[in-house]
């Protein structure tokens, strides 16, 4: 219920953001329904332009890109859900117990997490990923790593400040367990902020995916992904062909739309109008 | 009191809306006010009287999602209500000047005292820098600001808090206005220092026949301070008249109740108790980084079923006294009895049973409860985690409990947000006693609220204690509230216990020599009082 006032309260954009969210999200999940051919199947001419038979043509191999596209959307979304869900999870705890504990613990993580971040990231992701191979699994918790240095960052933060204010002072006079004081007091008042950045982190996330599969580094072939699908078909925009350019906007466009109603979560954390 | 009856300021009708939502609601519904030249005029009400938004209004100013509804503010024949900001700007600093409440957040930190002083003069055109130094130093001195050649150079932070109003207060007066607004200077300071930027106030309005509005919560300051007393309430007035009229002989009820002086206590007979000890610190000295002790050798008793009330101005150790016993800062050295067993040092050593005897209330309630739980979670959560009581039990207790600090049943499905100041720190005690806890440590609980509802706090506290035995250590800096609840009286300077006793011996003389500056630095509502107490001081020093 609390939910539905607040969206009744949201802004023009947040509402064209979260409709915009839900059509990718529909598409993902129908894929295998709504879309004309399989996921890998060769169904014509290489890099035809757009027919009735096929609605934005095919791609490299003549495979039809429409398919590849919604095919795209459901591994490039998913995977960048749960990698941010786990660097979330991660960070946040870390960030908390860091914040909670202070002392040996807050200074072995966060030394810990200065050196991660010492290197860049993409030089850091591409390294280990040729080391251990690019499975998928590889993939998530890489990224996942890697970002959770930054949710690191940010909750430690939030929680430094929380945790200074007196209800937490008063559940630490009363004994509470260190869960009880993460989970309880601290959380619950730290979540704005974290949603709002969980919103930033997904886009970051499968922009990173799309940047690692433009490198060869991401999801492997045959497996469509918006990242690999604008490599693949990068060659064809000397033709003047078009293919590249709907996995790179229905990147721009999920990237649009989350940062929509990511601000409207920033806007309603820190109390600001506009 | 100034004969030159010229009106400088007349506001009439004002209405003053704020912006809730979409929704714009009046904060001020049609106040009439003028002011005379040379002529104090003391505001008083409690918070969201609209106090403060009159006073800016008198400049021509709202805070941001306010906004001037109608009525007309003219000053010296002028209309500033609906005035061009240009007009505006050349009557704003240099013709009406403004004082806030806390000079600490009303100064920029990155600059020098008198280049923020300065500024003021050299963008009226008034003045050169030079001069406008000159100036200042000049008023420094009338401020009796101490070393007045070189304490401009100093940065904001490096001055007391006292010593920055008062520049606060030379700031204002830089370009010789017409009119201060005064918005409650001495609100955040000590008794103590109180009456320095009281007395220069005073001082400096009268020297050079400034008009002031002159606003306060506080109506013993405000009868110091003001030839003319006007009562606010839910932005109406309640009554205006002449400060001695008002205070002899007000009319309307809300202001007898303002004016009733908190009735004392009876003393309780103490004799039944004497043996009775629940807490003895013995020996206690305490330090936040190792080698400045912020405590020295403490020794202190509270007996079953007293109030014991830890007074001093800040700085002098209470809070931290409080930090000791409770476990968050373990002392150097000494040792804490509780109920006959030494207590662990550190808050992690301690069992259940010793946290759950012990328990605190906070001055700010605001923060002391967390905003995303309800009341119902607030006060069950430490039922369940003392008494292990099932959800049945917990409710019955929590009823029982929002009887006790009289609240309605129905604010068990409430958010802290949607209670008042006052409930919210019922909330807190209620939280407190739902641990059973035989000692309370009560830290500045009434300082955040308005004086009637602190009254109803102290009342309600005073009559748990009647009920269920608990003893108190009452942390203040109010001796007002002391003279209310105390039984006994911890008198703290520098990290050391000056004097203490029960309440009849310290309260009555002959006093200790840092107790009697405390005690005669409480305002009166006498209007004389601050004069005649100046004259008593100056007297001492030079006999």
């Amino acid at each position: 219920m609390a939910f539905f006032k607040l969206l009744r309260s949201s802004p023009l954009s947040a509402r064209v953001g979260l409709v915009m969210v839900l059509i990718t999200i529909a598409a993902a999940i129908l894929a295998p329904v709504i879309s004309p051919y399989g996921e890998t199947e060769i169904v014509g001419d290489v890099w035809l332009s757009a027919s009735k038979d096929h609605y934005l043509g095919t791609d490299h191999l003549g495979r039809d890109l429409l398919t590849r596209l919604l095919y795209g959307a459901r591994n490039t979304i998913a995977i960048a859900f749960v990698t941010t869900f786990l660097s979330f999870t991660v960070g946040t705890i870390c960030g908390f117990f860091a914040a909670t504990l202070g002392g040996w613990t807050d200074m072995s993580l966060s030394r810990g997490v200065d050196i991660i971040m010492a290197f860049p990231t993409l030089i850091f992701a591409l390294m280990v990923l040729s080391v251990v191979g690019t499975s998928i699994t590889a993939l998530i918790v890489v990224i996942a790593l890697l970002d959770s240095t930054r949710v690191y960052r940010l909750s430690r933060a939030v929680a430094m400040d929380i945790g200074v204010l007196e209800f937490v002072e008063v559940a630490r006079l009363r004994g509470e367990g260190i869960w009880w004081l993460m989970r309880q007091e601290i959380l619950p008042n730290a979540m704005p902020p974290l949603v709002a950045e969980f919103g930033l982190r997904f886009c970051f996330v499968f922009l990173f995916i799309a940047a690692l599969s433009f490198l060869g580094l991401g999801l492997q072939p045959p497996t469509a992904d918006w990242g690999g699908m604008v490599r693949e078909n990068a060659g064809a925009i000397t033709f003047g062909i078009f293919a590249p350019l709907w996995p790179a906007g229905a990147i721009a466009f999920l990237t649009v739309s989350v940062n929509l109603i990511v601000d409207w979560f920033l806007q309603i954390a820190s109390g600001l109008k506009d | 009191m100034n004969m030159n009856m010229d009106k400088i300021l007349e506001i009439k009708n004002l209405v003053i809306e704020g912006q809730i939502g979409d929704r714009w609601k009046p904060i001020v519904k049609g106040v009439d006010l003028h002011l005379h030249k040379g002529e104090v005029l003391g505001l008083i009400g409690e918070s969201g009287a609209g106090k403060s938004t009159i006073g800016l209004a008198s400049m021509g100013y709202t805070r941001q999602g306010c906004r001037i509804a109608s009525g007309s503010i003219v000053f010296e024949g002028q209309q500033l209500f609906g005035a061009s900001e240009d007009f505006l700007r050349t009557v704003r600093g240099a013709r009406i000047a403004y004082v806030a409440q806390s000079a600490a957040a009303s100064f920029n930190p990155a600059h020098r005292l008198i280049k923020q002083y300065t500024e003021g003069p050299i963008q009226h055109g008034l003045m050169g820098p030079s001069e406008a130094e000159q100036k200042a130093v000049e008023i420094y001195e009338q401020l009796l600001l101490p070393d007045p050649e070189n304490i401009g150079y100093r940065f904001p932070h490096q001055v007391s808090g006292g010593q920055l109003q008062r520049a606060m207060v030379a700031m204002a007066m830089s370009c010789q206005p017409d009119i201060i607004v005064f918005d409650e200077p001495t609100t955040a300071l000590d008794v103590t220092t109180q009456i320095e930027v009281l007395a220069a106030i005073k001082d400096i309005t009268r020297q050079f026949q400034t008009a002031a509005l002159y606003i306060s919560h506080d109506l013993a300051v405000v009868a110091q301070m003001a030839d003319r007393i006007m009562v606010l309430r839910y932005g109406e007035m309640v009554e205006e008249n002449e400060t001695e009229k008002l205070l002899s002989n007000p009319q309307e009820k809300y202001t007898k109740e303002l004016l009733s002086v908190r009735a004392l206590k009876e003393d309780k007979d103490l004799s039944g108790t004497e043996k009775n000890v629940i807490l003895e610190i013995e020996n206690v000295s305490a330090s936040y980084t190792g080698d400045v002790k912020v405590l020295k050798d403490i020794d202190l008793k509270i007996h079953r079923g007293r109030t014991v009330a830890l007074v001093g101005e800040s700085g002098s150790g209470k809070s931290t006294l409080a930090r000791v016993i409770t476990g968050l800062l373990p002392p150097m050295e000494g040792r804490i009895v509780f109920n006959s067993a030494e207590l662990p040092p550190a808050l992690k050593s301690r069992n259940r049973e010793n946290l759950r005897q012990l328990q605190m209330i906070y001055q700010m309630p605001d923060t002391a409860l967390n905003p995303k739980q309800k009341i119902k979670k607030i006060l069950g959560r430490p039922l369940k985690f003392y008494f292990g009581m099932k959800k049945r039990e917990r409710n019955a207790r929590i009823k029982e409990l929002l009887e006790q600090i009289e609240l309605p049943q129905n604010f068990t499905n409430r958010y802290p947000t949607e209670l008042s100041g006052g409930e919210k720190q019922r909330i807190c005690i209620a939280r407190a006693l739902a641990a059973k806890p035989e000692l309370v440590i009560c830290d500045e609980v009434t300082s955040a609220l308005d004086q009637l509802v602190a009254e109803g706090i102290l009342e309600l506290l005073q009559d748990l204690q009647n009920e269920l035995h608990v003893s108190y250590l009452f942390i203040t800096h109010d001796l007002a509230t002391v003279k209310a609840i105390a039984d006994e009286i911890v008198v703290m300077l520098n990290g050391q216990i000056v004097e203490q006793g029960v309440k009849k011996e310290v309260l009555e003389p002959p006093y200790h020599e840092y107790t009697e500056v405390l005690l005669s630095s409480v305002p009166e509502m006498d209007p004389e009082w601050l004069d005649q107490l100046l004259l008593t001081r100056q007297n001492m020093v030079q006999g």
